[in-house]
């Protein structure tokens, strides 16, 4: 898995430009599927047939990152940008980015005064350079889109990579598809567009598909780091069941079929409670006339920025926690 | 001209009715129908040139939002009668001081009163006065009197009169509510044209507040392709650093890539950018990341709906006066009707 892993955290795919990564994810679920279809959004959806007896079921994880966007080219050849999703002045200082047509540039800063030296700096006091000498040999203009450039570093159990966020819900829906062997449900697998700028993928994505439970499956933060911010969910405990996040309240049904699979398996799992920040489910849940939804989390340290890190073995539990859930019937009560 | 009666016209989020007749004069002949949703939007239908089948046939919207943003009474003081009021959209405390506005259906001039310079302390100076420390004054002795013409709950507009500041180049004016009586005048002069597909002109309310009324006709609709028609935020003063103007008076229409409440159709946007190549009309990007307009609820809209705006740069948008360019006005309606004009001649979506 972790072959299938590297090759999506490294595909460039900010949100509103998920083409790369798009094709990238239709050439892995390939006759995996007995449907496969691009909606208006962009969103990729493939449908596993299930024997007809059980539920429509919506695993929902979006396939695109965080970046930034080009707002003003000047003269000397330096770019100003904007954020595409959350993107923060402390995690871009020294990074690269790469924008759809290869091009690469690194982030400077301007000179601060002695006053704000301690201060973090707003993302207006930063630039882009791509080493160009003037505005005319600049090969990007204003609206194009670069995310973070950074291999993946295989440390064994544990791995390092920009774009976990969530390409790793990605890797773990892919390898779901080709683990299934029995199931009652027909489940449409959705690897959602332009989640990162407000859950817009989901939202259309849902409405289409009118499903009867949904789950996303996306990353979550940990609190297993030095002072780190007071969080229950430590990586490599197994995938966190989320109860409830910024956005949402996880439906208790759903949570409960996440908790009871994993204990009837002798699966590991937490329970996660995120203070902030929320995932597709918050869509799906209130779609047309409401779904149950709940989220099941790979723990992730250091989210949206450019080295994000997961435990192997909390992607594979997930993988395999997915899996038993889909191949039973699902009562929701 | 359409432009200066739109301008001046009352219409603050929630109370467009002044508008609506207006357009409605304007676009009557014009149009195959048109009807008033719940919400207040005017939908204005022009059916396709082409004898296809109703079920084969492009439904394409153009959304141009009617309401401005302005104040409401909130409260009438019993001693003076003094009255207190709040924005009604997002506008800058900073610009409230010394505007005369008119409130209600009568239109009662008023005057947000400000301290004489004389009585400002140093340190007062360096303070913004908040809204909830203003009031405007009518005149009235008391609060009975201030309540025989004016009710909580009225809305008032800055009083600003439309004029012509230049005759040449840019043809610059001045008014109110350009954002967006200037999308407005757009697409009533886009709605003179027939197009190869069944066009929904729709003036939408609530835009200010939220984009509500873009949301419910666009349920309503269920378009395949849609347009936000906007006035947009203009910041071309000179900076000391070289960084983006928004949007530049004079450079054309500008069209969005990304804002805050979407990220615009490619396919829709190569459709304008090579129009207005091919046509030689001028036309900018405005600055990705920054405002939101109607498209931001029409592209969510049910399975979703490829959107794209085009937007007339305005300066000093959301204040008592903004000014544009007549110049500008007439390439985004040129730019708009080519643009339609080729729609279904070709893809408009990347597959």
């Amino acid at each position: 898995m972790k072959e299938l892993i590297k090759k999506l955290v490294e595909t460039y795919g900010p949100s509103g430009r998920e083409e790369q990564i798009r094709e990238v994810l239709k050439a892995e679920i390939e006759g995996l599927a007995d449907e496969v279809r691009v909606d208006t959004m962009g969103n990729l959806i493939a449908l596993k047939r299930g024997s007809g007896e059980g539920l429509k079921v919506m695993l929902a994880a979006h396939m695109d990152e965080i970046g930034i966007i080009v707002t003003h080219v000047d003269e000397k050849g330096f770019l100003r940008f904007a954020p595409v999703g959350g993107v923060r002045p402390l995690g871009l200082l020294g990074g690269r980015v790469v924008f759809a047509n290869g091009t690469v540039g690194t982030i400077g800063l301007e000179k601060r005064e002695p006053e704000d030296e301690n201060k973090i700096p707003n993302l207006d006091k930063l630039y882009l350079d791509v080493g160009a000498k003037d505005r005319e040999s600049v090969p990007v203009g204003v609206g194009d889109i670069a995310c973070f450039q950074r291999p993946l570093a295989d440390r064994g159990d544990r791995l390092m990579a920009k774009g976990f966020d969530d390409r790793i819900g990605c890797a773990v829906l892919i390898q779901v598809m080709r683990d299934l062997e029995a199931w009652p449900h027909d489940v449409y697998f959705v690897f959602s567009v332009q989640e990162e700028v407000g859950l817009r993928g989901a939202v259309t994505s849902a409405y289409g598909i009118q499903p009867d439970l949904g789950i996303s499956v996306d990353v979550t933060g940990t609190g297993d780091t030095p002072e780190a911010r007071t969080m229950a969910v430590s990586l490599g405990e197994g995938p966190a069941v989320k109860v409830k996040d910024g956005g949402m309240l996880a439906h208790p049904a759903v949570k409960n079929l996440l908790v009871e699979t994993a204990e009837g398996l002798g699966i590991p799992y937490q329970l996660e409670v995120l203070e902030r920040g929320t995932t597709d489910a918050m869509a799906i849940q209130v779609s047309r006339e409401g779904v149950p939804a709940g989220c099941l989390s790979i723990p992730c340290r250091y989210v949206h920025t450019p080295s994000e890190m997961v435990d192997h073995h909390d992607v594979l539990n997930a993988v395999k926690l997915l899996v038993a859930v889909l191949s039973k019937p699902i009562d929701l009560g | 001209m359409i432009l200066k009666e739109l301008s001046e016209a009352f219409g603050v989020s929630g109370c467009e009715d002044e508008v609506r007749r207006i357009i409605i004069e304007a676009i009557k002949d014009h149009v195959d129908e048109y009807r008033v949703d719940a919400l207040g939007n005017l939908i204005a239908t022009k059916k396709s040139h082409q004898p296809s089948a109703i079920s084969d046939r492009l439904k394409v919207m153009v959304a141009a939002h009617m309401d401005e943003v302005g104040l409401m009474i909130t409260h009438i003081e019993e001693e003076e009668g003094t009255i207190r009021f709040r924005p009604v959209g997002g506008i800058d405390d900073r610009i409230l001081l010394s505007k005369l506005v008119l409130i209600g259906k009568e239109r009662v001039p008023g005057v947000i009163g400000a301290k004489p310079i004389h009585l400002i302390k140093e340190e007062e100076r360096k303070q913004v006065v908040r809204v909830d420390q203003m009031a405007i004054d009518i005149g009235a002795k008391s609060k009975e009197e201030a309540e025989k013409v004016i009710k909580i709950g009225d809305y008032a507009v800055f009083a600003t009169e439309f004029c012509p500041l230049t005759d040449d180049g840019l043809r610059t004016v001045k008014g109110k509510a350009f954002d967006d009586r200037a999308g407005c005048a757009v697409l009533i002069e886009v709605l003179k044209e027939r197009y190869p597909f069944d066009l929904y002109a729709v003036f939408t309310v609530q835009e200010e507040v939220g984009l509500r009324g873009a949301r419910v006709a666009a349920y309503a609709i269920e378009p395949d392709v849609a347009f936000a028609l906007e006035g947009t935020i203009c910041d071309d003063m000179p900076k000391k650093k070289d960084v983006s103007p928004t949007t530049k008076i004079g450079a054309g229409p500008a069209i969005t890539i990304m804002d805050r409440s979407f990220i615009a159709d490619r396919g829709l946007v190569k459709l304008l950018v090579e129009t207005a190549e091919e046509l030689g009309i001028p036309y900018q990007f405005k600055q990705p990341g920054i405002g939101g307009t109607d498209s931001g609820a029409i592209h969510l809209v049910k399975e979703g709906v490829p959107s794209a705006t085009v937007a007339v740069p305005c300066r000093y948008i959301h204040s008592p006066v903004c000014l544009l360019s007549l110049e500008d006005l007439e390439n985004t309606a040129r730019l708009m009707k080519a643009a339609l004009g080729r729609l279904v001649t070709r893809r408009f979506v990347d597959s």
